[in-house]
């Protein structure tokens, strides 16, 4: 392999595009005739709906139709509806839409609509559900999530008398595992600390929202989205229109940000759909900004609980951990599932008791937000990690490195294998360029009213899946055409990962095109674009594809030119004889391919390919020669993505105020396919991290079950002067031996690490005063300055 | 049902002429809305919550625009932007705490297109009023933060009278420690006004937070002679360091001779619905020499009487150092 392009800097062919305004979002797609809907939401957070009643609205000149719950497909309880029937479960959801020749005529008439509601008991805060009589979110219970039945779960009342009011109870869980010898741990360690803890909600802040824009072409359904998934997402979003995949043509080349919020597709997709379907007519369903506030999801909110036992030298030789989620009403997210293995992971303790209970709640729905369940969970645990050092005496770094994982490490209950990770070199890395051993004798020191504050923090993700398919085409021109299902987030990867396939067919990158975007442009089976996944998935069917043309390139060459497909090599876009002198150009080779037909131009395709990318192949057949091949590279154990980050802060005494004066974050993420873009996904991470630790709000009110913060000026993530001119970045650059490109993914543990820096150094600069939450904001900061007890009860949510 | 986030229709109006605004004024009485900026106005119109008839765009009326000095100090034309004090000379030069409180309003295009009228007439930011509830200061008879669960981290410490919203107001603070007079004029007349008339907490009116009648416009904002080149202080604490605003904010004008405090005026904002002139503190001070210990007692004298609510109790410390610094840190 030439290696020309991978781990070069290079400009993404959208980045124009976004810059310069070309790019269309799904918002500015028009087509003749096209009308407007819009939803009627809940205003009340939990209650049965009565009646409804649209005959004024109906009546209104401009309005043409309303959809109701009894015309969309019916999904089992609680998934997320796609409009609610019967019980609504939180402020701001959909209950019917409305389409007319204008949103303000669908305003108008959404306020001529008439429901009569039966108010039902609410909730926002877990405990106060598990608490015997406590309010349920939905009828039918108050605990579920995926692969946890929809079920009422109360804890004992002395649970709650004996666990008092600074400690979790610890209650009935809805799931337990266990491994290793955890008496046995504690009664070895010569620290046992107990913390209990609390992480606040987030949300995602797109600065897209999840417009919708749908309609119909001989029977099937166009539907214009943003997000961050092409065909990954493509059977879920035909399922929630209730059509088959095929017919569905999905059209989202550029996604305004995600963060989580549109992997699969999502609910009001479907609103566009079905109402075009119903008046055949081009409908645009525009999400605003508070709409996006109450659909998009978030981040759940944590209530937690952590015994650590610690050997003298620092080595976690017990953890019993406890996490109660809030779920919002639907099956919500598996955060606190990650978060648990993320202990086993990131801390490697010897011996370890996991137990949970996703509680459900009358908030908005909850979801992926970029690393979910390990970011939150490391963000409180890192300044319980310093605390355990200073009891011990022993150095904040020593204490991570003697825990860290290594490529021997296990992961999870099942103690799995990795596939490798090198957390000790990154700590070390760090360390070194940030001059920990100087460094951290700032601790503490004064400057005027402001005192610096050292933090350390570490992250940790999956970053890689397997099993999916290639697709790449070279026209008669010549051109490589990198066919790439994986979906447009924004974070560049979706290129990136491409030049692997131009790489290894020595093709100039001038000389590509990456088709993408539309399912019309022939995209294959690939994974969903989050989740770390695709720096290391996408380069592994990028060369599997690779290999294929490769074969068919030098099996043409041998046809053409006599000899063995192995006599020959690639040269500069040519099949050059490996004896020297003879070649054929890759368009002569494409000639030649259109000759023979079958396997070669698309005709005839491997069974074991994917459904979709056999449709998709079924696109562009006989325009050149294609490849197409499914991932089957060998792939044992967990592919962890790891990072860490040192920061130094500056808290003021007087204020409470946070500077964050420096960032650097260090990453074991295997080859660098891109330098700029990992750049820009760790300063992205590092700004988020921030937000996480310290500003960015997620809160309900708990009386009204109303958001409290519904606009992004209330929400708060950080803005350019709350976060570092620059924040530095290095990788370890040790290949995964896994993968053939040796590249892991690490787009989500930079912001866990990121914002575990800051709450390690807040807490640094306060002496080692341990907060246990997120975000520590400047009222916390204050009310523990003057002496004040803080203003929230210990595990209670809602609050900043 | 309820819809928000999604504009009525009204009709606009821009006059060029301020006869021309006062006529339409007139002519719609309370069904006209007047409009600088824009910040404030199209938040309410977009939240649905506010439904004006007849929108008045102030945005064309020249003569309420730019900044100049006069005999008694400098005017301000109500419609200057937040963006042109900040870099204007002879407020940097001479008023510089209000430069430094305008460069701190909101972010850099929000304060290029803000006015100075508009941000110390903008309207309370409890996220109870704004959600559009049947609050007191909505015409309601409840409040829904002064409660044991509400959200009122950010509320008022002082003189809450059912509502405890807060002015919100940066540049108020500067304009109250420089003493500036508002000039509200209508078809009838002229009037000019100082801070404790023309800012009104909640047992005057509790719908509004100035006392501009709907047939009046802000037109200008003076500022007398005597504060320019004493020493200031302006700080803003937020929880964010742009387009946020402030959980307390402090302003300072100190007059020192010879290392004594001759005169002062001191104010707070985010405490109280009114932008809060400390005139016991400055009483505690004139007269003392400008010491870290006098600041310190400033400080803890400024708070006296603060009630605090379930989650704001914090603004009290914070409240107490900010005072501390506008005295301690006040600068020529």
């Amino acid at each position: 392999m030439a290696n020309k392009l991978v781990g070069k800097d290079f400009t993404p062919p959208d980045l124009i595009a976004k810059l310069t305004g070309r790019a269309k979002y799904a918002e500015d797609f028009r087509a003749e005739n096209m009308v407007f809907c819009k939803t009627l939401t809940s205003p009340i957070p939990h209650a049965k709906i009565r009646s409804i009643d649209t005959s004024a609205a109906l009546a209104m000149k401009g309005v043409l139709a309303i959809l109701t719950a009894d015309e969309v497909p019916q999904f089992p309880p609680p998934q997320s509806p796609i409009l609610a029937k019967d019980e609504v479960y939180f402020v701001g959801e959909p209950i019917l839409a409305v389409a007319a020749e204008s949103e303000a005529i669908c305003a108008d008439a959404i306020e001529a609509i008439k429901i009569d509601f039966e108010q039902l008991p609410h909730v926002t805060d877990p405990l106060e559900s598990l608490f015997p009589g406590g309010p349920d979110a939905r009828s039918t219970g108050n605990v579920a999530a995926s692969q946890i039945n929809l079920q009422t779960l109360k804890w004992d009342a002395k649970d709650f008398a004996d666990a008092g009011e600074d400690k979790l109870p610890l209650g009935k869980p809805a799931e337990e595992w266990t491994y290793g010898d955890l008496d046995a741990g504690f009664k070895d360690a010569k620290l046992v600390i107990d913390e209990s803890f609390v992480s606040g909600g987030y949300s995602h802040h797109c600065l897209e929202t999840r417009t919708a824009f749908a309609t119909w072409e001989n029977g099937k359904c166009l539907l214009y989205g943003s997000n961050q998934s092409q065909t990954g997402a493509h059977a879920n979003i035909a399922r929630m229109i209730g059509i088959k995949p095929d017919e569905l043509i999905f059209i989202a080349e550029y996604c305004g940000g995600g963060f989580g919020s549109k992997i699969p597709g999502y609910p009001n997709m479907a609103i566009a759909a079905l109402m075009s379907k119903k008046l055949n007519r081009p409908v645009m369903h525009r999400i605003t900004r508070l709409e996006e506030y109450s659909i998009a999801m978030a981040r759940p909110h944590f209530q937690g609980r952590a015994k650590l036992g610690f050997a003298a030298d620092g080595k976690l030789l017990a953890c019993d951990l406890y996490i109660v989620q809030e779920n919002g009403p639907t099956l919500g997210t598996g955060d606190f599932r990650a978060a648990g293995t993320a202990m086993s992971m990131v801390y490697q303790p010897a011996a370890m008791r996991f137990r949970n209970v996703p509680v459900l709640t009358n908030t908005m729905p909850q979801g992926a937000m970029r690393g979910p369940g390990e970011n939150q969970f490391v963000a409180v645990m890192e300044p319980i990690f310093d605390s355990a050092a200073r009891k011990l005496g022993i150095d904040r770094m020593e204490i991570r490195k003697i825990n860290a994982p290594d490529s021997s490490s296990k992961i999870g209950p099942d103690r799995g294998p990795l596939t490798s990770a090198f957390q000790k070199d990154a700590l070390e890395k760090a360390a070194q360029i940030f001059n920990w051993d100087e460094r951290k004798k700032r601790s503490g020191q004064r400057n005027g009213t402001k005192v610096t504050g050292i933090g350390i923090g570490q992250g940790y993700h999956t970053a890689g899946g397997n099993g999916f398919d290639g697709l790449l085409r070279i026209t008669p021109d010549g051109v490589l055409h990198i066919h790439t299902g994986v979906g447009n987030l924004g974070t560049y990867s979706q290129m990136s990962t491409a030049r692997v396939a131009a790489d290894m067919l020595n093709y100039d990158w001038e000389n590509t095109v990456v088709e993408r975007g539309d399912t019309r442009k022939g995209l294959p089976w690939n994974s969903i674009q989050a989740g770390s996944l695709t720096a290391s998935t996408q380069s592994r069917t990028m060369y599997v594809a690779a290999v294929d043309m490769k074969a068919k390139l030098q099996e043409i060459a041998a046809q053409m030119l006599g000899g063995a497909p192995a006599d020959y090599d690639l040269g500069n876009e040519k099949v050059v004889s490996k004896n020297g002198g003879r070649s054929i150009t890759y368009k002569q080779a494409v000639e030649k391919a259109m000759q023979l037909g079958g396997k070669y131009t698309g005709q005839e395709v491997p069974a074991e390919l994917n459904p979709i990318t056999k449709s998709a192949v079924a696109f562009i057949a006989g325009s050149g020669l294609i490849a197409a091949a499914k991932d089957k590279l060998p792939r044992v154990g967990v592919t962890p993505g790891l990072t860490t980050t040192f920061a130094e802060i500056e808290l003021d005494l007087e204020t409470g105020k946070v500077e964050v004066k420096e960032m650097l974050c260090v990453l074991d993420c295997g080859t660098v396919l891109h330098p700029q873009a990992l750049h820009h996904t760790v300063a992205c991470g590092q700004v988020q991290g921030i937000g996480m630790a310290h500003l960015e709000r997620h809160v309900y009110d708990p009386k009204l079950g109303i958001p409290a913060a519904a606009m992004i000026y209330q929400s708060k993530p950080p803005t350019y002067l709350d976060v570092p001119a620059e924040i530095q970045m290095a990788a370890v650059e040790k290949p995964d031996p896994q993968n053939p490109m040796g590249v892991k993914g690490c787009g989500e543990p930079v912001k866990g690490s990121g914002a575990s820096s800051i709450s390690s150094a807040i807490s640094d600069a306060l002496g080692g005063h341990l907060f246990n939450r997120t975000p520590v904001s400047v009222d916390m900061i204050v009310n523990h300055l003057s002496g004040r007890q803080p203003a929230h009860k210990p595990l209670q949510i809602n609050t900043v | 049902m309820i819809v928000r986030d999604i504009m009525a229709d009204f009709e606009l109006y821009q006059p060029t002429q301020l006869k021309d605004a006062f006529a339409l004024l007139d002519q719609y009485g309370k069904d006209a809305w007047k409009m600088g900026g824009g910040y404030d106005s199209l938040s309410w119109f977009k939240e649905r919550h506010k439904q004006p008839k007849a929108v008045i765009d102030l945005g064309g009326i020249a003569e309420m625009k730019g900044i100049s000095e006069t005999a008694d100090g400098v005017t301000i034309g109500a419609l200057t932007t937040l963006t042109e004090i900040e870099n204007d000379p002879i407020i940097k030069g001479k008023y510089r705490v209000l430069a430094e409180a305008a460069a701190k309003v909101a972010s850099p295009q929000i304060r290029n297109a803000g006015t100075v009228g508009g941000n110390v007439s903008q309207d309370a930011r409890c996220l109870y009023y704004r959600y559009g509830l049947p609050c007191y200061r909505a015409g309601g008879n409840t409040c829904f933060a002064d409660t044991p669960e509400g959200v009122n981290r950010e509320h008022a410490l002082f003189e809450s009278d059912r509502c405890v919203a807060v002015s919100p107001s940066d540049t108020a603070v500067a304009l109250v420690a420089l003493d500036a007079k508002y000039v509200l004029r209508s078809s009838k007349g002229e009037r000019i006004v100082s801070a404790e008339d023309f800012f009104v907490g909640p047992k005057v009116d509790i719908m509004h937070l100035t006392s501009t009648r709907p047939e009046e416009i802000l037109v200008a904002i003076n500022i007398p002679k005597k504060w320019a080149g004493s020493a200031f202080y302006f700080e803003k604490v937020a929880d964010r360091n742009t387009w946020d605003f402030a959980l307390v904010n402090v302003a300072s004008a100190i007059v020192v001779k010879n290392g004594v405090i001759e005169d002062c005026r001191i104010v707070c904002n985010g405490v109280s619905a009114v932008p809060r002139r400390l005139t016991a503190v400055e009483s505690i001070v004139k007269g003392k020499p400008m010491s870290e210990e006098i600041a310190k007692l400033a400080g803890q004298s400024s708070t006296r009487g603060a009630r605090p609510l379930n989650y704001n109790g914090f603004k009290i410390p914070l409240m107490a150092n900010l005072v501390t610094r506008a005295i301690r840190d006040a600068k020529v």
